[in-house]
């Protein structure tokens, strides 16, 4: 696979803060790569890095092999910001016509109602921004980055004012995009969501990536617990290989079985290990 | 970079500011009617027989609009400044930049667009009054200029500088500190044609240096004056010399020098800016 975002040696400082301090990461093409981190741990600005909005201090960033910021990368990709509005007094029509011809985006009407579908607001098309709520304007502006097919998007927090079902609606989105070959970078807080949709998870704190792997090699076992007669048991090494011969271990000495879980400790187990 | 215009165009024309303008400006332009209908009735009475060499609709004419033609830049001035003065910094705060700028279109041509927008409205809106000024005034008392067009056209120009330091003043700072700085250094402009003026008057060269000097850095003002200067170019006589007083700044030719540099001020506010812009972490 081909990457289509590549980041190496990543710098940034704003005055003496060293907002990223040696970032590398890869987003190969189809892939879903959650990026996640606390406050203040260069999750944005990385974003901003790779679509030209702000510029790096060190490093390299490529967007479909081109540098980032470069007409050739921003043709590339699609950006939702963290904080973003679009003029109150457009439509949602207006802002992707907007979009359509900035991207140079051959899509026309159709496009258009196709996003607004995708996103989960058919009948807005002409409303007004201004009338919109802020869940409403944060599908608009999936929409809106989704304008002109671009291989990459780039999402900083895009469901951070969605409700469960319109969550539900962005995971579905995502879901679809990875089938159409896009790659998402996702930069999210929410844990589960990541978990749930992502390829590849790259966790950063302090401007440095603290941990990357795929959710499954991030999850780490945390041992077997086995209801008995007598109470729970603990096993905190063991695996699910062990499972019969625990069990066989108990019987033999007079326990009484009801039930056997094996332990995996979540991503967020994970997260909070290496960024506390 | 055409979306981009019309987007700042459409920008412009819906803010409430646009629709104030609007009004004010045909509340003045009524108020104007009425007083420039006076000036020429009054200055008729006054001048009496042997005041010949004084065409009273000249005066009366050449005076007026050219406090109009004060008013005018000022309107078209603050008109400018308000519709640029959060481009860059206020709109990358709002989040409205931001969409804008990852697109293929590039900063620079993002500026420039958003630039001309503003500029083609300022222009627009200045020509308007102008020559509805200038349409009243005929009507009122007969009176036309030396010049018709040319005075109209460098008031817009005036109004363009005055829109490219807004832009450049939106780079850096927020909007409410651009919007005060901009028109403190448009009345900085107006004051030095004024001590210019005071300067004349009592023959003293420090002033109309300090005066010349500030057209250069600020040449809102001489064109301006220019403009104010063309109003009467064929005027000679005590007629001629009564109209160089003119309300504030009189009237000076800026030679072809001064209209230059004007452009070349211009390309040099405008490069600051897209300098500045294509460096700035949005």
């Amino acid at each position: 696979m081909a990457a289509v975002l590549v980041a190496r040696g990543l710098r940034k400082r704003y005055g003496r803060t060293e907002a990223l301090a040696g970032v590398d990461v890869t987003v190969e093409e189809g892939q879903l790569v959650g990026l996640l981190g606390p406050n203040g741990a260069g999750k944005s600005t990385l974003v901003k890095i790779a679509c030209g909005l702000v510029r790096a201090s060190a490093g390299t960033v490529e967007v479909a092999g081109a540098p980032a910021g470069s007409a050739h990368a921003r043709r590339a990709l699609g950006y939702l910001a963290e904080l973003f509005r679009f003029p109150s007094w457009m439509s949602a029509d207006e802002v992707l016509t907007l979009h359509q011809r900035l991207a140079a985006s051959p899509g026309g009407a159709a496009e258009r109602i196709e996003l607004l579908e995708l996103v989960g607001l058919p009948d807005a098309r002409a409303t007004r921004v201004g009338s919109m709520s802020k869940g409403m304007q944060q599908r608009l502006g999936l929409a809106q980055a989704l304008v002109g097919a671009p291989p990459l998007l780039l999402l900083d927090e895009p469901t951070s004012a969605l409700d469960p079902a319109g969550r539900r609606i962005v995971r579905g989105l995502l879901e679809r995009l990875r089938e159409r070959g896009t790659s998402v970078l996702l930069n999210s807080h929410l844990l589960s969501e990541v978990e749930l949709v992502c390829d590849h998870v790259v966790i950063v704190d302090h401007g440095r990536v603290v941990a990357a792997g795929t959710p499954d090699e991030l999850r780490r076992q945390g041992g077997v617990e086995v209801e008995t007669g007598g109470g729970t048991r603990r096993f905190p090494d063991a695996r699910r290989a062990d499972v019969p011969r625990l069990v066989r271990e108990l019987v033999a000495a007079g326990e009484d079985v009801y039930e056997v879980r094996v332990v995996a400790s979540s991503l967020e187990d994970v997260y909070l290990e290496v960024v506390e | 970079m055409i979306a981009i215009v019309g987007y700042g165009l459409r920008e412009s024309l819906r803010r409430k500011m646009f629709a104030v303008v609007l009004v004010l400006t045909l509340g003045f332009l009524a108020l104007y009617a009425w007083g420039v209908h006076a000036a020429f009735r009054d200055t008729r009475s006054f001048v009496g027989p042997g005041q010949e060499a004084l065409d009273p609709d000249v005066l009366a004419g050449a005076i007026v609009f050219g406090l109009a033609m004060f008013a005018i830049l000022f309107l078209g001035s603050v008109l400018a400044v308000f519709l640029t003065l959060n481009v860059v910094r206020g709109d990358a705060e709002a989040g409205l930049l931001q969409p804008l700028v990852v697109r293929p279109i590039g900063r620079v041509q993002l500026l420039l667009a958003r630039f001309a927008g503003a500029a083609g409205v300022c222009v627009a809106y200045v020509l308007a009054v102008y020559f509805a000024a200038l349409g009243i005034t005929h009507w009122a008392g007969g009176w036309w200029p030396d010049r018709v067009v040319s005075p109209g056209i460098e008031l817009g120009a005036a109004v363009v500088l005055v829109a490219a330091l807004a832009v450049a003043g939106s780079v850096a700072l927020a909007p409410i500190a651009n919007g005060i700085g901009t028109l403190m250094v448009f009345g900085a402009g107006l004051m030095a044609g004024l001590l210019g003026e005071i300067g004349h008057a009592i023959h003293s060269q420090k002033l109309e240096h300090i005066s010349h000097l500030a057209t250069w850095f600020l040449p809102f003002d001489a064109l301006y004056e220019d403009a104010l200067h063309r109003l009467t170019v064929d005027t000679t006589g005590f007629a001629g010399f009564v109209l160089q007083l003119g309300p504030f700044g009189g009237s000076h030719r800026a030679g072809s020098s001064l209209l230059l540099w004007s452009a070349v001020y211009l390309a040099l506010v405008g490069g600051t800016a897209l300098l500045a812009f294509s460096r700035r972490d949005l």
